[in-house]
């Protein structure tokens, strides 16, 4: 977390180190020769995004729907286990494995089979967004619990909290810090996971607009598409600072503040 | 001192695995008394809090509380940690509450208890602070005022001031010592400071290394207030010189278990 930097000062890099990257595409798009189905250069992205601006729209909402409801569930999904699993150590030591198998799944591979057995509809999607943000949550969680101080735990007993008590006073603050590390980077993986599921069979989407735009030899569409996801995931991450902004006022005055 | 003692232990052993920590500990505490641990550092001061407060079970010995045994879940004591584990999300008001709310008591009754006692705290316009933005001296005192809040028999109170600096400290210590003559509270302190346990005790155990038992017991018949300008300076000096000496040659005649 940077101290009180002003805004520019804040920003100012990145877009710096943005500029010189685009900079140095258009200069090499635009001086090597190369061919605009081949390489087009970031003017010509923009330009044919401005011309295709509906479709791009058409095709994204989709896309934020499947997003937003995926990860709606996960995250639900997620809360609750990870209070199951905070509170039976049974049930952790039962199921922890068998999300960690489901992380090993390469997502090309299940995402077909996913539309397979499920077919083209929103149901896929929400399933498939749903795997590749829950575990980065639920293991945040977890992580988050344990890092609860000892010697909080140890005064809230001794002033007679049940264990629901120190759950709720103690361990679900106390993970706050880590859940919201957790939440920032499912969100960046969130909008990817639903183009891959749209990739593989979707009516509309920005998967599939990415799909069709790149069989039509049209790769200034393909990142025309590339450009509007990046941007919505932009947008989801700044809305999750945003909201712990808000969720922990304390956070700012904190001289080490966790992850 | 002839009433029952409110505290008593008699024998109190445990163990963690292989390691034994307090080997047959004998201790009370009386009504009103102010009472202070010392120890070198390890030798389980702060499993014997954990022991009284039910966060573990002792192998051996007895723990009673006005003559009955002390049983888990009966909150006999309010507990001030070792370090003052406030919570960093809760405002200092609400830090301060906490015991209450524990208790069922809802929030509104709870502030407007703590509230008043804020001034005395020296704590007056941080209630809406959260605990980064205190001092360390705050903090402490923050701590302190959950801790008596909650309106229990005895307070068990662990290194309270180890952490701050030596200035802090001794103006902590005069605090504390004004705050306990006008209240009275029965107290167990825990401390590394035999200055501190000193100035502020009515008696004083020294433990021995781990495995801890009561080396000596000393008791401190000065009366209070008892500042460097105080008469009895010298005699301050004579048991500080006493209690150090126990603790820096803890072999007496020894029978030690193992
Ligand atoms: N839960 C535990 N499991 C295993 N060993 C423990 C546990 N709690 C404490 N111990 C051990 O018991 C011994 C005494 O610890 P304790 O915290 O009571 O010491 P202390 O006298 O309070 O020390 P200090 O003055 O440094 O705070 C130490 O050797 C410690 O490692
Ligand atoms: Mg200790």
């Amino acid at each position: 977390m940077s101290e009180n930097l002003s805004f520019p000062a804040k920003v100012g890099p990145a877009v710096v180190a943005v500029g010189v990257v685009v900079l140095a595409w258009h200069l090499y798009a635009d001086l090597s020769g190369i061919g605009v189905t081949t390489l087009p250069s970031p003017l010509r992205v923009a330009q044919q995004a401005w011309v295709h601006r509906q479709a791009l729209f058409d095709n994204a909402v989709p896309t934020v729907r499947a997003t937003l409801l995926g990860f709606a569930c996960s995250l639900t999904a997620a809360l609750l286990l990870s209070v199951l699993m905070d509170f039976s150590g049974l049930l952790r030591r039962a199921l922890f494995p068998v999300f960690i198998i489901s992380q090993t799944l390469p997502l090309v591979a299940i995402a077909p089979l996913v539309v397979l057995w499920f077919g083209f509809g929103l149901f896929p999607k929400i399933m498939l967004v749903a795997l590749v943000t829950f575990f980065p949550m639920l293991v945040a969680l977890v992580q988050g619990y344990a890092a609860t101080e000892k010697e909080i735990v140890l005064l809230l007993r001794s002033m007679g909290a049940s264990r629901w008590g120190v759950f709720r006073l103690a361990r679900l603050p106390s993970a706050l810090p880590f859940f919201f590390a957790g939440l920032r980077i499912s969100i960046t993986y969130a909008v990817v996971g639903a183009i891959f599921a749209e990739y593989a069979g979707a009516a509309r989407g920005l998967g599939i607009y990415i799909l069709n735009a790149k069989n039509n030899f049209r790769p200034d569409l393909v990142l025309a598409a590339v450009g509007v996801s990046a941007g919505l995931t932009l947008i989801l991450f700044g809305l999750t600072v945003l909201i712990q902004r808000a969720a922990m006022p304390w956070i700012r005055f904190d001289r080490d503040p966790a992850p | 001192m002839t009433a029952a003692a409110r505290l008593q232990l008699r024998g109190v052993q445990k163990a963690f695995g292989e390691t034994e920590v307090l080997a047959g500990v004998d201790l009370q505490v009386h009504e009103g008394e102010f009472v202070s641990i010392l120890g070198p550092s390890g030798a389980g001061k702060s499993t014997l809090f954990q022991l009284l407060i039910g966060g573990i079970r002792p192998d051996g010995g007895t723990i009673h509380f006005d003559r009955a045994p002390l049983h888990n879940g009966t909150a006999r004591f309010a507990f001030m940690p070792q370090r003052d584990a406030l919570m960093p999300w809760r405002r200092i008001l609400d830090n301060t509450t906490l015991g209450l709310e524990v208790q069922g008591m809802d929030r509104r009754a709870a502030r407007a208890k703590v509230a008043p006692l804020f001034a005395e705290f020296g704590l007056q316009g941080f209630e809406r602070h959260y605990p980064a933005q205190l001092s360390g001296g705050m903090r402490q005192r923050a701590a302190l005022l959950r801790t008596i809040v909650q309106d229990r028999d005895m307070l068990l109170l662990d290194e309270p001031f180890g952490a701050l600096d030596a200035l802090t400290r001794a103006a902590m210590q005069r605090w504390l010592q004004t705050m306990w003559k006008r209240h009275r509270w029965t107290a167990l302190l825990v401390t590394h400071d035999v200055r501190e346990a000193v100035f502020l005790s009515d008696r004083i155990y020294v433990l021995s290394p781990r495995p801890a038992r009561v080396l000596h017991e000393f008791h401190v018949p000065l009366p209070r207030p008892r500042d460097a300008s105080s008469s009895r300076l010298e005699e301050a000096s004579r048991i500080e010189a006493m209690v150090l000496a126990t603790l820096l040659t803890p072999e007496p005649a020894g029978e030690q278990s193992s």
